[in-house]
Parts: C-alpha cells; sequence; structure tokens
C-alpha cells in the first residue's frame, strides 16, 4: 500500500501533446501524452515503429521534440535532467576497448568523479548484477546475457532517478531473457528507481511493469493504458499463473485495437 | 582455426623456403652454365661475397636508410593523426585543407623529388619525399576511424554531458585505433620507398650515403653484385618494418579488436 501523499502522486516526469516529425516528412509522434510518478514500472508496448524508442530518446533529451513539453517534477531543468537519467540501449552498446570496471566507470568519469569515489560506486554497481567477479574481463569475453548487466549496472551506477530502457533483452535467447526480467525485478525492488521499459513483448511488458502503455503506430500515440495490479515480488508462480495469463490477453487485445487504429493512415 | 589450416601450417612456412632454394639453385646454375659475366648477371654466391666484403659499407648505408625512413614515418604517423583530429574537429579545416592532402598524395613522389632537392638541404628534403608518400594513409585511415563510432556510444556519452575533449579521447581516438593501425602498416612500407625514391634523385645529384644512393652509384660503376646485395637489403628492411607494425598492431588490439583475435573461440 502506497499513501497517496501530494508529493507521490506529483509526477516525476510529463510528456504532454509531444509531436515529432523526422526531416524525410515522417512523422514518429503526435499528441503523445504520458506521465510516470516516481518509483512507477512503466512499460511502453508497442509494434515496431511506433515511436516508442523516438519517445524515449526525446525523455533522455537525446532527441528534441517538434511539438509539446517535457516536464520534471516543476523543475524543467535541462542540465540536471542529465545526472538523473540511466539509459540501456538495445544493444549492450559497451566500449570493447574498455574492460568491464572502465565501462561501468564511465559516466562517472565523464562527470569527472575522482577515481577513489569512483572505485566504490562502480563495485556496487557490478555486484548489483551479478558480476562483481568479472570486472577485469573484456566485453567480447562475456555472454551476451552478461554484457547486457554490465550494461545496465552502467546505468545504474550514477544512481539515476529514472531508468530508461530501450528493449533491451529483445536480442538475448528466452532463459536469459527471463532470468534478466526476475534479476531487474529484484534491482527494481531494492533501489525503488522508475523505470520506464520499451518492449514489443507482451509476456515481458505485463510480467515486469505496474502499467502498460500500449502505443499506436504512424503517428505513434497511447492508445489505451492497461494497469497491471499484480503485487510483488513477481517470480515463477506468477508467470504461469492465470491471473498473469488473463493479462497478458487484454495487454494482447488492447494492442490488437491499438494496431488496428494505427494501420488505417 | 580449422583442422585444414592447422594441418596445412607447416607447408606455409616450408614452401615460400623450397621456391627460394630452387630458385637460388636456378639462378646459379644457369649463371654457371651459361657463363655468365657478374656484371651482366652476378651468381648468388658472388652476391654473398659481396656481402662478405662489402658489410660495413653497406651496413653504414642501411643505417641511414633505415633512420631516414623511421624519422618520416613518425612524421607521417604524427602529423596524419594530427590532421585527421583537426579535420575532425573542424569542417572548415577540413574543406580547405584535404585536397591538398589529396593532391600531395596523387603527385608521384619521383617527379616532385628533384624540386625538393633544389630548395631543401638533402637530409631534409628525402625527409619530406618520406613524409608526403606515407602520411596520406594515415590521413585518410584516421578520418575513417574517427567517424566511425558507435552510434549508441556517442549517444551515452552526450547523456552524461561529456565534452568534446572527453568524446575525442575516450570515444572516437580508441574508436580510431584499428584503422590507425592499419594506415601506419601502409605508411612504414610507404615511408621506405619515399626514402629509396629521394636518395636516388639525390645520387644522381651527387652526395649521399643512403642504401638507394649505393644503388645507383653501384650502377654507374657497374659493380652489380653489389647492386643486389643492396636491393636485398632493401628489401629485408621493408620485411622487418611490415612485421614489426603487424607485431605492434596485435600488441594494441589483442585484448578487443575482431582483427586481432585468436581464433579459437
Amino acid at each position: 500500500m502506497l499513501p497517496a501523499t501530494a508529493d507521490q502522486d506529483a509526477p516525476l516526469i510529463a510528456l504532454r501533446g509531444i509531436g515529432k516529425s523526422f526531416p524525410n516528412g515522417v512523422r514518429a509522434l503526435a499528441g503523445l501524452d504520458l506521465a510516470v510518478r516516481p518509483g512507477e514500472f512503466v512499460a511502453l508496448l508497442g509494434p515496431s515503429g511506433c515511436g516508442k524508442s523516438t519517445a524515449l530518446r526525446i525523455i533522455a533529451g537525446l532527441t528534441e521534440p517538434n511539438e509539446g513539453v517535457v516536464e520534471w517534477d516543476n523543475a524543467t531543468a535541462t542540465g540536471r535532467r542529465k545526472s538523473r537519467i540511466g539509459f540501456v540501449f538495445q544493444e549492450p552498446t559497451l566500449m570493447p576497448w574498455a574492460s568491464v570496471f572502465d565501462n561501468v566507470a564511465l559516466p562517472l568519469k565523464l562527470k569527472r568523479l575522482r577515481a577513489v569515489a569512483r572505485i566504490e560506486l562502480v563495485e556496487t554497481a557490478l555486484d548489483r548484477v551479478g558480476l562483481g567477479a568479472f570486472a577485469r574481463a573484456y566485453p567480447r569475453e562475456l555472454s551476451g546475457g552478461m554484457r547486457m548487466r554490465v550494461s545496465i549496472a552502467r546505468a545504474l551506477v550514477t544512481e539515476p532517478q529514472i531508468l530508461l530502457m530501450d528493449e533491451p533483452f529483445a536480442a538475448l535467447d528466452e532463459i536469459t531473457r527471463f532470468k534478466l526480467n526476475d534479476d531487474l525485478l529484484q534491482t527494481w525492488d531494492a533501489l525503488r528507481t522508475t523505470i520506464i521499459f520499451v518492449t514489443h513483448s507482451v509476456f515481458e511488458s505485463v510480467y515486469l511493469a505496474n502499467r502498460v502503455l500500449v502505443m499506436a503506430a504512424r503517428p505513434g500515440r497511447i492508445s489505451t493504458e492497461v494497469a497491471i495490479d499484480a503485487p510483488y515480488p513477481r517470480g515463477r508462480t506468477f508467470r504461469t499463473s492465470a491471473e498473469y495469463a488473463g493479462l497478458c490477453r487484454r495487454a494482447s487485445e488492447a494492442l490488437a485495437v491499438a494496431m488496428a487504429v494505427g494501420g488505417q493512415s | 582455426m580449422s583442422a585444414r589450416e592447422r594441418r596445412d601450417r607447416p607447408l606455409r612456412v616450408v614452401m615460400p623456403i623450397v621456391v627460394l632454394a630452387l630458385g637460388v639453385a636456378a639462378w646459379q646454375a644457369v649463371v654457371q652454365y651459361e657463363n655468365i659475366p657478374p656484371y651482366v648477371l652476378p651468381a648468388p654466391d658472388l652476391i654473398a661475397q659481396t656481402f662478405a666484403t662489402d658489410w660495413e659499407l653497406l651496413l653504414r648505408s642501411l643505417l641511414v636508410t633505415v633512420i631516414t625512413t623511421l624519422e618520416g614515418f613518425l612524421l607521417a604517423a604524427f602529423g596524419g593523426v594530427f590532421l585527421a583530429i583537426l579535420f575532425n574537429q573542424s569542417r572548415f579545416l577540413e574543406y580547405s585543407l584535404y585536397p591538398y592532402a589529396v593532391v600531395l598524395q596523387v603527385t608521384p613522389v619521383v617527379a616532385v623529388a628533384p624540386l625538393l632537392l633544389i630548395y631543401l638541404p638533402q637530409h631534409s628534403a628525402v625527409l619530406v619525399c618520406a613524409w608526403i608518400v606515407a602520411f596520406f594513409p594515415v590521413l585518410a585511415n584516421t578520418t575513417l576511424g574517427l567517424r566511425s563510432v558507435d552510434r549508441n556510444l556517442a549517444d551515452l556519452f552526450a547523456l552524461y554531458g561529456a565534452s568534446r575533449w572527453q568524446i575525442l579521447r575516450r570515444l572516437k581516438l580508441p574508436s580510431a585505433l584499428p584503422y590507425i593501425l592499419g594506415g601506419l602498416r601502409i605508411a612504414g612500407g610507404l615511408s621506405l620507398i619515399g626514402a629509396v625514391v629521394a636518395e636516388i634523385a639525390a645520387g644522381s645529384a651527387g652526395a649521399g650515403s643512403g642504401l638507394a644512393y649505393r644503388i645507383a652509384e653501384s650502377g654507374y660503376r657497374l659493380n652489380i653484385p653489389r647492386m643486389f646485395a643492396a636491393l636485398l637489403l632493401l628489401s629485408l628492411t621493408g620485411i622487418a618494418i611490415f612485421y614489426l607494425l603487424s607485431l605492434i598492431n596485435y600488441l594494441a588490439l589483442r585484448r578487443w579488436h575482431e582483427s586481432a583475435l585468436a581464433q579459437e573461440s
């Protein structure tokens, strides 16, 4: 039970009327509204090409919208925003020439944190993803799942307020993916970082999130919202429960509706 | 490495040696059988004998050429990388100067060398020739490398507010390293060619003591065995430069770059 104080209900970040067109004329987003409260785990679910990733990039400040505003809890400070965000890409996006330790330390180095201060933060982040023993390894020496863990550790090392994840597990096999889903939920449970998780997998979105925002394509916008009320911690019992199956069906139907609407234009 | 490649490995070493031995034996046989005078074609044993008698002179010349080559190579390496970085940082400079780099590259150095010898002291002229021939591959490769940065990594650097200098030092230069080393490998051979061309051109003008000058001088004196001996030394120098640079390439990249990975995995 979350106490419904004013603070907790105020969104950490809100997108209002966001529109984005690319120079080639493609209208990626139009009238996109979404608000995320602190500590929430929100999934953005949609077919490929619906603008999910563009929305995430706009939140991260990597792309500027043509219309609309991005509001951070009462402060729209562009400079401060950057330090509050962790970003996990679809690929691990590690520097192949640097060890696991140096890869995770990168955000701290870029912020010019002293070496002594870095060590503890990096070690904590690596322990959190279960890779404490691999600090000296190079990315190519790791499996795909481990590389993605390094990528998550790097995103967490600055202790961000919000973690943006762009289909991070899409390229992994199912066994690894389930394991990383569980680990991510554990991390979220421990840190209570706000997470926005982009995915095109109905099952993944329902398993992870408090709320699934279903997106329609061309132009991208939020079509429906499916609340996932199942309690955490969620584990194998939840994955095989009738409740989970029912929620997945609801999300699938919402996605089908969104795709039918989006497909007409 | 496939089983077949492993089995063939000794062959790859042995076969060139067999070819060399057969070639030298045939050469020796033809010269003796046909009674060819040494000022037309010296037999291998006479060339070996020349090595034994002239080794001091030849080694001194070799040293001169090697030092010139090395100086030209270092100038080309630093000049090429420096120019590429400059071009990468300033489009204005790139637009202004790149065409002239191309002009230097496409003008045959043999044609430029006599002119340089008029305006510059001989040593500088030889050095400039070595540099002109060798710097372009370094410049072109480094330019390509600096542009071949993983886009997600570039986004990551932007997300954490990396400065221009941080992006160059921690992202662009490491990304470009394999390209730079590839350029250096080409430049090594070319700087020897540049030095030799300039020495030959200078040799006809009189002064000089490098290996190439030695070849030209021996030609005038019809000392054909010494020409062959000097030529052989030049080839060996080229081979040594190539393998040395390959070794550096391997040592620098073996931990992370595909091109240098052992093939067991």
